[in-house]
């Protein structure tokens, strides 16, 4: 009984992380039909940015508990900038072009970032745990948990609910959902496809770099963190279904259970049944458990 | 006019007084300069602990070399390119110093795969190849070089000597687990540490062996299965952003006062940590490199090393990166100076090889010998100690530090480390 709790509690909190790191993804995707590598380099640069900021603070002795809506700030901050930067600056100019075209660009953008880094913050880890342990534990089973992991739950539901109420309930959503569905009758309609683009591009550049803040005060914030975040969000984005958020919530799911009931039972498997689940779902559903089947305009 | 001709001669005294002391005159045949191929990670995971450190400490101290006159009289001028990339690339990028750039030897590599994939091209091309960083025991252990040679001790001193630390500080150890990338060196040293251990202590049970996936940085899962199981002891090879993430992660939970948990081989960002260091974490070093280890006060080449790496670059010279690339700058120095005592000419490839085989040099780390692997593998001693925050340091310092001689944890030349453990570790010399 113990060793479930621990696997749903595990299995949660990971999939909480997940989903937060592969929302942005699959979202940019459904709207903008981009599979963006740089996801992962807005998620180290709001990583990088926030980890920054709440050094700062801590290190300016004001309350800590300040350092939560710092990383809020530096996430908005990272995805205000960056995605209308990267959208207008770049993607803007490949939306006509073979797919191959795109990848090739997030790829180079994903580069430049990378190493504009290095620059930045040099290679040396910024480091700021503080935040990690601030809200204190809670003891579940005879396992420790840090009350942070759950408010990540909470925050990724929030996240997710919001997509949800802005795609399904708002007037935006339905001129998003309209471009989706046929960017050329949505233009010759009168709507703004450039600027829905725009928007929604920002929205999952911040989320991206939501993702990194919140992340940051677990791990290392070093190089290197951006692409190891896009092969595991990639793999989280196929399982759902590329472009749909609803799919990318399950997979993410589907991912922290298994791994975490993996971790119980047969550790040597870990890293196995993350690409065991991704390759026998490409297999019997290639768009994802819930990607729809895409009809190839000629 | 006043005659001003004695400002003339003041100016040319001062001069002279400024001009650095002349380098010892090059010997007969020697070049204009000696061009050392350096690679070392300085992009990717591993740049940051291990690969970029290693690159400032070889600058560091290859100024430092050529302000003294180079080696035998010759400047060094290195040529540092990067180790990121497939097997296949850094091969290719390894021909490509030779064949091009026509270094005239190549010191490198972090990466254990490159270690392996590298030496046989150094023999095809008749490279001397100094390797300077890598763990995998396997190099010497499964072939014989004529070409390569490696101025660091292997991975079997990290886990035979954090076997002996965990037995020393905590002798009723019953119950261990493990915690390791899961790639090849995560593998390997799971199993030196878990064999050295039951070896010595027979009565020792694993109740887990957890494989994360390397440089993903979550270890909240593994953290609640350790709770759960609650071993005496963990052993962890975590490195660089692992290393860092997992000590975040366990610390508000407790792990660290629940077991004492083994890190075998990186104190690389324990001055970044400060306070967010653990206490009570053994931690290991391959080679005696630590702050006050081997012993600054004693060795002058460590003194010089902290206090002038410090004063450029503000912060420590940390293991493993730094400390290891200078054991081969000095390794090869010394082999030099000694062939070319030998022949009183500027020495071939082969006078240097026969210089350096078997051969002891000093360094920061302390008198380093090639004494296994047919005189081309170092020996080092192993030390572990225990972490406690140090105010004067500002960062974690080590208490109930031990330092394991060498014959306490390297395997006699020619016996391989997994075999010698499995003997029950015959020949070894422990106080």
């Amino acid at each position: 009984m113990d060793t479930l709790t621990i696997i749903l509690l595990d299995g949660i909190t990971f999939a909480s992380w997940l989903f937060l790191i592969s929302a942005g993804l699959t979202f940019a995707y459904g709207v903008l039909r981009i599979l963006n590598i740089a996801h992962g380099s807005i998620y180290a640069i709001g990583a990088y940015t926030g980890a920054t900021f709440a050094r700062a603070l801590l290190h300016s002795g004001a309350d800590p508990f300040l350092a939560y809506p710092v990383l809020l700030g530096a996430a908005l901050l990272v995805g205000l900038v960056l995605g209308p930067l990267l959208e207008r600056g770049f993607l803007r100019r490949v939306y006509d072009q073979e797919e191959v075209i795109t990848l090739l660009l997030t790829f180079s953008i994903f580069l430049i970032l990378e190493d504009a880094m290095k620059l930045i913050w040099g290679v040396s880890p910024i480091i700021v745990a503080e935040p990690y342990a601030l809200l204190g534990q809670l003891t579940v089973a005879g396992v420790t948990y840090p009350v942070y992991s759950f408010l990540l739950t909470g925050v990724a539901i929030a996240a997710g609910l919001g997509l949800w109420v802005v795609v399904d309930r708002t007037r935006f959503g339905k001129l998003i959902t309209a471009v989706i569905n046929d960017r050329e009758i949505s233009a010759a309609l009168g709507v703004n496809v450039p600027s829905i683009y725009t928007v929604a591009f920002t929205g999952a550049a911040i989320l991206a770099a939501l993702g990194g803040a919140l992340t940051a005060p677990m791990v290392s914030v070093v190089p290197g963190i951006s692409a190891d975040v896009i092969v595991l969000a990639f793999a989280v984005t196929v399982i759902g279904g590329l472009g749909n958020v609803a799919g990318g919530a399950i997979g993410a799911l589907l991912v922290g259970l298994l791994r975490s009931a993996a971790i119980q039972f047969l550790p040597a498997l870990e890293l196995f049944v993350v690409y065991a689940l991704m390759t026998v779902i490409l297999l019997f559903r290639p768009e994802g458990l819930f990607g729809g089947v895409e009809v190839r305009r000629i | 006019m006043r005659d001003r001709r004695w400002l003339v001669n003041v100016a040319v005294i001062l001069a002279i007084l400024a001009t650095p002391p002349v380098a010892a005159t090059a010997p007969a045949g020697a070049p204009s300069e000696l061009k050392i191929g350096i690679v070392t990670f300085l992009s990717g995971a591993a740049s940051g602990p291990f690969g970029i450190p290693a690159k400032t400490a070889a600058e560091f101290w290859i100024d430092r070399l050529n302000r003294e006159g180079g080696i035998g009289g010759v400047k060094i001028a290195p040529v540092i390119i990067d180790e990121a990339g497939t097997t296949d690339q850094v091969v290719t990028n390894y021909r490509r110093l030779v064949t091009q750039e026509k270094v005239d030897f190549v010191i490198g590599y972090i990466s254990s795969a490159n270690c392996t994939a590298v030496p046989p091209v150094a023999e095809e091309l008749k490279v001397l190849t100094i390797l300077f960083d890598c763990g995998t025991n396997r190099v010497f252990e499964n072939a014989a070089y004529k070409y390569v040679f490696r101025t660091a001790a292997h991975t079997g001193i990290d886990g035979i000597g954090a076997a002996r630390y965990v037995l020393s500080v905590k002798p009723g150890v019953k119950t261990i687990a493990g915690l390791n990338q899961d790639y090849a060196w995560g593998h390997d040293s799971w199993d030196i540490f878990e064999k050295a251990l039951r070896k010595l202590k027979p009565d020792v049970t694993v109740v887990d062996a957890l494989w994360p996936k390397l440089m993903q940085g979550q270890f909240a899962s593994e953290i609640s299965k350790l709770q759960a199981d609650k071993p005496d002891v963990i052993f962890t090879s975590v490195w660089g952003g692992d290393f860092v993430s997992f000590i975040e992660q366990a610390k508000p939970r407790g792990l660290f006062t629940q077991s004492l948990v083994v890190i075998n081989n990186d104190g690389a960002n324990v001055e970044e940590l400060g306070r967010d260091m653990a206490d009570g974490i053994a931690l290991g070093f391959r080679g005696p490199h630590w702050i006050a280890i081997p012993d600054p006060a004693r060795n002058p080449l460590q003194r010089e090393f902290i206090n002038g790496y410090r004063g450029k670059f503000r912060k420590y010279p940390m293991p493993h990166g730094s400390y290891h690339v200078v054991q081969a700058l000095q390794g090869i120095k010394a082999a030099y100076e000694k062939a070319l005592k030998g022949t009183g000419r500027w020495p071939g490839v082969d006078d240097v090889i026969k210089a350096l085989e078997y051969s002891e040099f000093d360094t920061p780390s302390g008198r380093i010998h090639l004494a296994i692997g047919n005189g081309h593998q170092a020996v080092e001693e192993a030390v572990y100690g225990t972490t406690r925050f140090d105010p004067r340091l500002g960062f974690a310092g080590l208490g109930s530090v031990k330092v394991f001689p060498v014959k306490c944890v390297n395997p006699p030349d020619g016996v391989k480390v997994v075999d010698w453990i499995e003997q029950g570790f015959p020949g070894a010399a422990c106080p």
